[in-house]
């Protein structure tokens, strides 16, 4: 038999044992993890559940920004031709100690590189193992961005790159660079039981794994060897409860403090709760409709233009977000550096869309309107969207008929470069730079890709590919305001909506910051 | 009798062949592939997809891989998740236990309550209590599961504080798991506290998935109880003077109760059916959870294992129920 800590400490605060109750914390997530090697996964839920919890990263956002800091490296510097990047480790990261690992050597040099080695090098135990699936760090093309990886010392590595890329360091706060520790993953495979990694984590991170129940319970408690100090709860559980409602009832009844992705529609009543407290920020997302710009007529701007201009984006936030979003002008976030918001957004007015479309030589204008089958956290409900974007239209003279795919199909049709329609579709920021919308979703690479406006412009092109180059992050703000400029002239998109994140959690949870990127991070949260 | 249980043991194989057509062909013509859907917005290569389609064997023809997860069936291999990469036998083997406890429990809340229920309806056929308990049991039978489940959290956790909202037991409890049944695990670590929170975890999500079963039961008993009643051997333990009570329970309920088992025993598919919704809304970790997570991954092996495991428990129980028909009733045998 094996009880929490807490049960423990319930007991013997019941005999008078222990003065102080151990303090737990309980977070009612939203699904099982996939496993708890971070480097083998894409999805935010299980990300959730290993690297921010269990895992640290060389640098990391800065808690409730998309800013880049130091983590367990301490500081870093890049060479002037953009080709090395060297970063300095603290000496003071050790990883945590469990029932199934003792380690017997503080963090160094050699983990940063296995890290990146078994995603990498085909000849790494872990590589073969995962037959290289690391979805993560293949999509960011991180394989074909790093040359090499060095020790200079102990406590010094250096990434010798292809090219010089920006983003780069960026990347490296992302969940897939999580670091692993070499000494564990090495005595795993010595007992011929590598896959256990991915069962039974050890990382640095503030919180050690202890179990997990599945599809019900997962347990972790305060690292006591945290190098930024031992965190002010005990323990945390997160306890896995997929339907919204029934976590929102959970919450009300105190059986968690803090949950995610709430119902819309639950909101405003969580708001008059006197023991809810709901946060709110301006997720790191947009939601654009892509026109085909290869096709007929939509390879003409006016003839874009005068669409957005005859779509009431303020009716959508309204009736499809409920309020919890803003209407979008440009491409990226607002609360993104590099945001332009000296832009004009093309104001509603469908009688001057209507005389565009006249002026563009466009009648009777039959088009396709793509409506996402699901829910993703910048697009509540796309098939009403749709439906308002039709009705619309049809003021101004065009008959849009509203198609749909079940998601796998949609992502992969939307992709081709010969498809009829304009999608509804976003995004959500990976690493909080710039580069990751502009240059992903509207690059000349990204053409049949998750480009799907199929658009290659070469102006907005060169700015992009420029800016990647460059260091500074002044001079790399001027270059995607530039591009924000031409992107609104061109309007390969109608640029739809920031949707707000909501956290809905209990009036004693304290020090709880939402992550703009979506994660879900318990550090430095306290219970009164 | 064991001519008979060959017989029926026979008349199962063809039944199984198609039910691992079914569930093979199932998953594939939902639209979908568990890759693109991996993928999601960010989009993958041509080669990288082609490459994870050959690792995972879907390049091969819908033949070579229909044989392929027959051969494996037949070794008791399900092959190996496309999500976790554990194998489809463990993880259904590791959830199948909190399903079965949940099921027996909701079976046991039905039968306990419908089959008295049934009894006094046919006993006072006709009168108010009669009209109430059928007109009850009706409401029970057409209650959406997904609807029932949240009102009563509403009412009983959220409203009152009676029951928990959600979950097997109290996460101040880790129980180490030897039978999956978490009351039975309690009582086995010898931790009463623990035995007792499972037990208040299991009221709510037994009383929901077992009420279309307990209005089944009750309203199959009243009928059955209403024909043996008109039997001519009735008449004659009446008029022999037996009491009332005597007539009733032994010498009708007795010969009702063989179509009550019958329809008790075609219940069990009825509940794994119903545990996926209860899972759902009481986050219950068993079967019924998992095949939706694999469902809506598209993990082919995952659910087409898990739909012949459950086809196969299916088929065992019914035929159990034939068997137990059998002894009930010589004749059947013939």
């Amino acid at each position: 038999m094996k009880k929490t800590l807490l049960a423990a400490g319930i007991a013997a605060m019941m005999l008078g044992a222990t003065p102080v109750m151990a303090k737990t914390l309980v977070y009612c997530s939203e699904g099982s993890p996939e496993g708890f090697d971070p480097s083998l996964y894409t999805a935010g839920t299980t990300f959730d559940a290993s690297s921010k919890t269990i895992y640290n990263r060389l640098v990391q956002f800065k808690p409730g920004t998309t800013e880049v800091e130091p983590a367990i490296a301490e500081s870093w510097d890049v060479s002037d031709d953009g080709l090395e990047v060297t970063f300095h480790l603290r000496d003071d990261v050790k990883f945590q100690t469990t029932d199934y690992f003792t380690p017997s050597r503080m963090l160094d040099a050699d983990d940063v590189i296995w890290t990146f080695e078994r995603q990498m090098d085909e000849n790494n135990p872990y590589y073969k193992l995962a037959n290289g699936s690391f979805e993560y760090f293949n999509s960011m093309s991180m394989g074909e961005l790093i040359k090499s990886i060095d020790k200079v010392d102990d406590h010094t590595v250096k990434f010798v790159l292809t090219q010089p890329n920006a983003p780069f360091v960026a990347n490296l706060a992302m969940d897939f660079a999580s670091i692993h520790s070499k000494e564990y993953e090495q005595q795993l495979l010595d007992e011929g039981k590598p896959e256990l990694a991915n069962q039974q984590p050890i990382g640095t991170g503030p919180f050690q794994f202890v179990n997990y129940r599945e599809d019900a319970a997962i347990r972790y408690q305060a690292n006591p060897d945290y190098f930024r100090g031992k965190q002010p709860i005990d323990n945390l559980v997160f306890a896995i409860t997929s339907d919204a409602q029934v976590r929102y009832q959970k919450l009300m009844a105190g059986e968690c403090q803090v949950m995610p992705f709430p119902n819309p529609s639950d909101v405003q009543e969580m708001q008059q709760n006197d023991d809810i407290n709901v946060l709110e920020e301006a997720g790191l997302n947009v939601a654009y409709l892509a026109y085909n710009t290869q096709m007929a007529p939509f390879d003409k701007p006016e003839v874009r233009k005068a669409l957005n201009m005859a779509i009431n984006k303020q009716a959508i936030i309204d009736a499809v977000f409920q309020g919890a979003g803003q209407v979008a002008k440009n491409p990226i976030p607002p609360s993104m550096w590099g945001y332009n918001d000296a832009i004009q957004d093309d104001q509603y007015d469908p009688d001057k869309a209507k005389q565009m479309l006249e002026d563009a030589g466009v009648e009777n204008l039959k088009m396709n309107i793509w409506a996402m089958p699901v829910q993703r956290p910048y697009m509540p409900n796309a098939r009403r969207t749709a439906e308002l974007m039709q009705s619309d239209l049809s003021k101004v003279g065009v008959d849009a008929q509203i198609v749909t795919y079940e998601w796998g199909e949609y992502l992969k049709r939307s992709s081709d470069t010969k498809r009829d329609g304009a999608v509804i579709l976003g995004w959500t920021g990976d690493n909080g730079d710039p580069d990751n919308f502009l240059g992903v979703l509207l690059g000349c690479d990204g053409v049949g890709g998750a480009n799907r406006s199929q658009w290659c412009y070469q102006p907005f092109d060169d700015l992009i590919q420029k800016a990647r180059t460059l260091d500074s992050q002044e001079e790399r703000a001027k270059l995607y305001e530039q591009a924000q400029e031409i992107f609104k002239e061109q309007a390969p998109w109608d640029t739809l909506a920031h949707s707000t994140v909501f956290m809905p959690l209990r009036k004693e949870v304290t020090g709880y910051k939402i992550d703009p990127l979506g994660g879900h991070s318990f550090e430095g949260v306290d219970i009164e | 009798m064991f001519k008979f249980f060959l017989v029926k043991l026979a008349q199962l194989v063809p039944t199984f062949i198609g039910v691992t057509i079914v569930a093979f062909a199932f998953i594939r013509l939902l639209p979908g592939d568990p890759i693109l859907l991996m993928a999601g917005e960010r989009g993958i290569s041509a080669e990288r997809y082609a490459q994870l389609e050959s690792q995972m064997g879907f390049d091969r023809s819908l033949v070579v891989q229909y044989l392929d997860f027959l051969k494996g069936l037949l070794h008791g291999d399900l092959g190996n998740s496309l999500v976790t990469h554990a194998p489809v036998m463990d993880e259904f083997m590791s959830r199948f236990p909190a399903t079965l406890e949940l099921s027996l429990f909701a079976l046991a809340f039905a039968v306990i309550i419908g089959l008295p229920a049934g009894v006094l309806a046919a006993v006072k056929r006709g009168k108010t209590l009669d009209h109430t308990i059928m007109g009850v049991s009706l409401t029970g039978y057409s209650m959406p599961i997904f609807w029932w489940g949240l009102l009563l959290i509403m009412l009983f956790s959220s409203t009152l504080g009676w029951t928990p909202v959600s979950g097997r037991i109290s996460y101040m409890y880790f129980i180490e798991p030897v039978t999956g049944f978490m009351t039975i695990d309690s009582l086995i670590a010898g931790d009463w506290g623990a035995f007792l929170s499972s037990l208040h975890y299991l009221i709510l999500p037994s009383i929901v998935l077992g009420t279309i079963p307990l209005a089944v039961i009750a309203r199959q008993t009243r009928s059955s109880m209403l024909e043996v009643l008109g039997e001519d051997y009735v008449r004659t333990a009446r008029a022999k003077g037996l009491s009332n009570f005597r007539v009733i329970m032994v010498h009708t309920l007795r010969n009702a109760l063989i179509s009550v088992v019958t329809v008790i025993g075609l219940q069990v598919g009825l509940l794994l059916a119903g545990a996926i919704l209860t899972e759902t809304i009481f986050s219950w970790p068993g079967i019924g959870k998992w095949m939706i997570d694999a469902i809506s991954r598209r993990d082919y092996p995952s659910v087409q294992g898990g739909l012949v495991l459950i086809a196969f428990i299916v088929m065992i129980v019914n035929l159990l129920v034939d068997l137990a028909y059998g002894v009930i009733n010589p004749r059947i045998r013939h």
